[in-house]
């Protein structure tokens, strides 16, 4: 590299040289656009976070309907919103560890009944009144009481007692839990103050931003929170914006023609084409989120093991990956954890598609031969039908006669999933194990759309709650895992990407397997250069 | 009384009679929307306690008739009540997407309309010779094409290639006025190729219909030119059905355009109608039928009274 390079790429590192004027500047040296734009991202990352700007992030999932209180959040654009303005107790980061927030330090008895949170020293809202553990008390407790509409209060009814101790928030459970701390980093359960009671719209919180001004369903403005605990860290912008682009050709048009920084929710099938314009990264991280046909194990034929079996083998996983996902995403082993879990045992034996033992199982189910009603529609998950399409075809392969019946989008989740015996279905994946175990594969559980009622099972999953034991946890874990992929309805082919895009200006990125644009935390952690 | 103040009265009871009978239509398709409110906000994740709460919060439970009334006597106050999803108010909220969506139909219109009439008379004046078949055929394949389609095209080549225009049009109120424009320029003529059409067609068949009439051969007998011809004597008598087509468009340009809303993000009536659609959020479904049903007749009745006036006949009574 010539002496004027070193040069420039040390001004740029120093933070003397700007985007536009390196590439001018390297171009009349001679060097290509490419080469110009990877050593400018090179030297700007060394030259750590920059302070400054506006970050706009283009997302797909908001109505004019939303609304800022966090207990009634279940689309993208209010929970991105949220990260802006409010903070949890908690985080998983995305490594599956977890980080403090609001909280500086939490321990648990050695039962994992009572927890202790110890809130963080002299942190406070963005209306400048500081945090203490009555306002967490009263945050749980508005998403736990009698009247709540909360999202999240599956998640916090098992607590039994709660109180302030000082700084420290204690709760009690009425069944041991060693993941509770995981829990707490839900995004419903943003601290308030006053748990809020007084306002839940008011958008007041521990967070890096500000709320400036809230348009539903269009978009919302922040600035800077100069009363952040970790500026010093995060918070790079001075502003930052969510504009709401449900359209995913407005989306990725607003993406390269500059006037959006980041956008989410890239398709599959046009981010190898979006990764060649100019100026834009597409990003993906393999989540949680897995593409599923589950079959109830309680109903005709579905009862026999063999037949589920020999369903399990007819299928193309691998296919489905590359037809289906167009390459985004891994391969799912009939079991809804895979390794972006926290203590994921990975040497549980891959199921491969495999014609000959599928056929083996299925003689040995002595099926009659009548066709075996697959049901299905786009809306189950993106390309379902098209899945089913494949999967009947690898099936043909083996001789299973699957039928596929076609369903309209409309009242699928109400109508066909969890009703009919064999149907196409999405699950969005849970932090931790015990979460996903206990909404789906539990015997009581509502959601229990296998028909999985195992009570070996059942005690396997106490027990782990209860095992503080990381290595006889994750011991116990591999075994319920086992006995899912061996007898379990789920057929679980695929586990979906995150497909997201940014601005090659945007530094600092980093995939987070919780969500999109780092789990809505690219505005906090990213900076521009 | 003059007989034309007295049509003109008819028109505007009549109107009034149907906003109201509208409103009834509107309450009642309202009330067989299948769903639930409290299911629509709370989604996949709602418990049946938490859905019982809300519907007891949200006051579902009244009967239907004493929620018309109380609904109409407010909506005549000028109150639309609070929207059940994010209790934000509704005449406040839906006063801004209002706005923004005549804003965006009144620069549609001031282009469309002028440049319709204006391309009508230069096809009757060449008619059936190549300026008016060109005409025609332009006209006539851009509304053939889906509107998105025209809508990603604009956006392919304008925006993202030339970077000439935003590509998204999300206007506010932190914007000055040309960058307004700057923004709803995609928009715009996207609604302008959509319209233009339907008003230029109607243009050249009423004033060629005109033109076979015997003033208008005694009018080219005293040696006018045939702009002239068209401007003085056909134009005027075939203003009814222009502004009958016209008023249809502007309709269109109010209450039609959430294809065009959708593809450019534009902030209007009719994305927040549809999200409350989604949702089950009555009174504001409610409260965006009656001002599209109010849109709707007053441009009619508009056009007809414009087609009173127009007539001779009815302006000079013996």
């Amino acid at each position: 590299m010539n002496e004027q390079l070193t040069y420039m790429t040390k001004q740029v590192t120093a933070g003397k040289l700007t985007r536009r004027e390196f590439m001018g500047k390297a171009a009349a040296l001679g060097v290509s656009a490419a080469m110009a734009s990877t050593m400018f991202a090179d030297a700007a990352r060394a030259a750590g976070p920059v302070k400054g700007g506006t970050f706009k992030m283009g997302v797909q999932g908001g109505e004019s309907t939303n609304t800022q209180d966090p207990a009634l959040y279940a689309s993208d654009v209010p929970i991105a919103g949220g990260f802006h303005w409010g903070e949890a107790l908690v985080e998983v980061d995305n490594k599956g560890n977890l980080n403090g927030l609001v909280a500086e330090s939490w321990e648990g008895s050695a039962d994992a009944k009572t927890w202790r949170f110890k809130i963080r020293e002299g942190i406070e809202f963005s209306n400048g009144k500081s945090v203490t553990a009555e306002d967490v008390v009263r945050t749980i407790e508005r998403h736990t009481n009698e009247d709540s509409k909360s999202g999240a209060l599956g998640i916090v009814q098992g607590i039994e007692s709660m109180k302030a101790d000082g700084d420290t928030f204690e709760l009690t459970l009425g069944s041991a839990n060693a993941d509770m701390p995981y829990l707490m980093a839900d995004y419903h359960l943003l601290i308030q103050p006053d748990g809020g009671f007084d306002n839940p719209n008011a958008a007041i919180g521990t967070g890096p931003y500000v709320l400036e001004s809230d348009e539903p369903g269009v978009r919302m403005q922040f600035i800077r929170n100069p009363n952040y605990w970790a500026l010093d860290q995060f918070a790079h912008y001075d502003e930052s914006e969510i504009l709401v682009l449900n359209d995913t050709t407005a989306r990725t048009a607003a993406l390269q023609s500059g006037q959006v920084d980041a956008i989410s929710r890239v398709e599959p099938k046009i981010a190898q084409l979006l990764a060649r314009a100019p100026n834009v990264n597409v990003n993906n991280v393999s989540g949680r989120g897995h593409y599923v046909f589950i079959m109830h194990i309680d109903t005709a034929p579905f009862d026999s093991n063999e037949l589920r079996l020999a369903l399990k083998y007819a299928i193309n996983r691998e296919e489905m990956v590359d037809k289906i996902l167009r390459g985004y995403g891994g391969i799912g082993n009939d079991i809804p954890i895979n390794a972006a879990y926290p203590l994921f045992d990975d040497t549980i034996p891959q199921r491969a598609f495999d014609v000959d033992k599928a056929k083996e199982h299925y003689a040995k189910s002595g099926h009659d031969g009548s066709p075996i009603i697959l049901r299905t529609a786009d809306g189950a998950f993106p390309g379902a039908v098209d899945a089913a399409a494949l999967f009947q075809q690898s099936a043909q392969a083996a001789g299973i006669p699957l039928e596929i019946e076609r369903e309209p989008n409309d009242g699928y989740w109400s109508e066909v999933w969890n009703v009919e015996p064999f149907c196409a279905s999405y699950w969005s994946g849970r932090p931790v194990q015990d979460q996903m175990y206990t909404t789906a594969y539990l015997s009581t559980a509502d959601w229990n759309d296998t028909r999985w009622k195992r009570p070996e099972f059942d005690e396997m999953m106490i027990a782990a709650r209860g095992e503080v034991d990381e290595a006889k946890r994750k011991e116990i874990y591999s075994k319920m895992g086992r006995l899912l992929n061996e007898e379990g309805g789920l057929i679980c082919p695929m586990f979906n990407d995150f497909i997201d895009a940014t601005s090659t200006a945007v530094q600092g990125y980093e995939g987070d397997p919780n969500g999109e644009l780092m789990y809505w935390k690219a505005p906090k952690k990213t900076w521009k250069a | 009384m003059h007989p034309i103040l007295k049509l003109v009265a008819q028109r505007l009871a009549l109107s009034a009679l149907l906003l109201l009978a509208a409103s009834v239509l509107i309450f009642a398709g309202t009330m067989i929307l299948p769903g639930d409110v409290a299911q629509s906000i709370l989604g996949q994740s709602a418990t049946p306690e938490s859905l019982a709460n809300l519907r007891e919060e949200l006051g579902l439970n009244e009967p239907a008739v004493t929620r018309y009334f109380n609904w109409l006597f407010g909506a005549l106050q000028g109150d639309l009540g609070t929207a059940l999803t994010n209790g934000r108010d509704i005449a406040e909220s839906l006063g801004e997407r209002l706005g923004n969506t005549l804003f965006l139909a009144f620069w549609a219109a001031i282009i469309s309309v002028p440049l319709a009439i204006l391309l009508g008379l230069i096809a009757v004046r060449y008619k059936d010779r190549w300026p008016d078949k060109l005409i025609s055929a332009v006209t006539l394949t851009s509304i053939s094409i889906p509107e998105f389609l025209i809508g990603y095209l604009l956006m392919f080549f304008l925006a993202v290639q030339l970077g000439w225009f935003p590509s998204i049009a999300m206007i506010n109120d932190d914007m000055g006025f040309f960058e307004k424009l700057r923004s709803i320029a995609l928009p715009v003529i996207v609604l302008t190729l959509v319209v233009l059409a339907h008003m230029m067609r109607m243009t050249r068949a009423a004033i060629l219909n005109v033109m076979q009439s015997a003033y208008v051969e005694t009018a080219e007998l005293k040696g006018l030119s045939t702009f002239m011809v068209i401007y003085r004597h056909a134009f005027p008598n075939a203003i009814a059905p222009i502004v009958n087509v016209v008023m249809l468009n502007l309709a269109y340009l109010v209450v039609g355009v959430v294809v065009v809303e959708v593809v450019f993000v534009y902030p209007g009536m009719g994305q927040y109608l549809v999200d409350h659609v989604s949702k089950r959020d009555v009174p504001v479904v409610q409260a965006c039928g009656l001002i599209f049903a109010a849109v709707y007749i007053g441009l009619n009745m508009i056009a007809d009274i414009v087609a009173i006036l127009a007539n001779p006949r009815l302006r000079h009574p013996k």
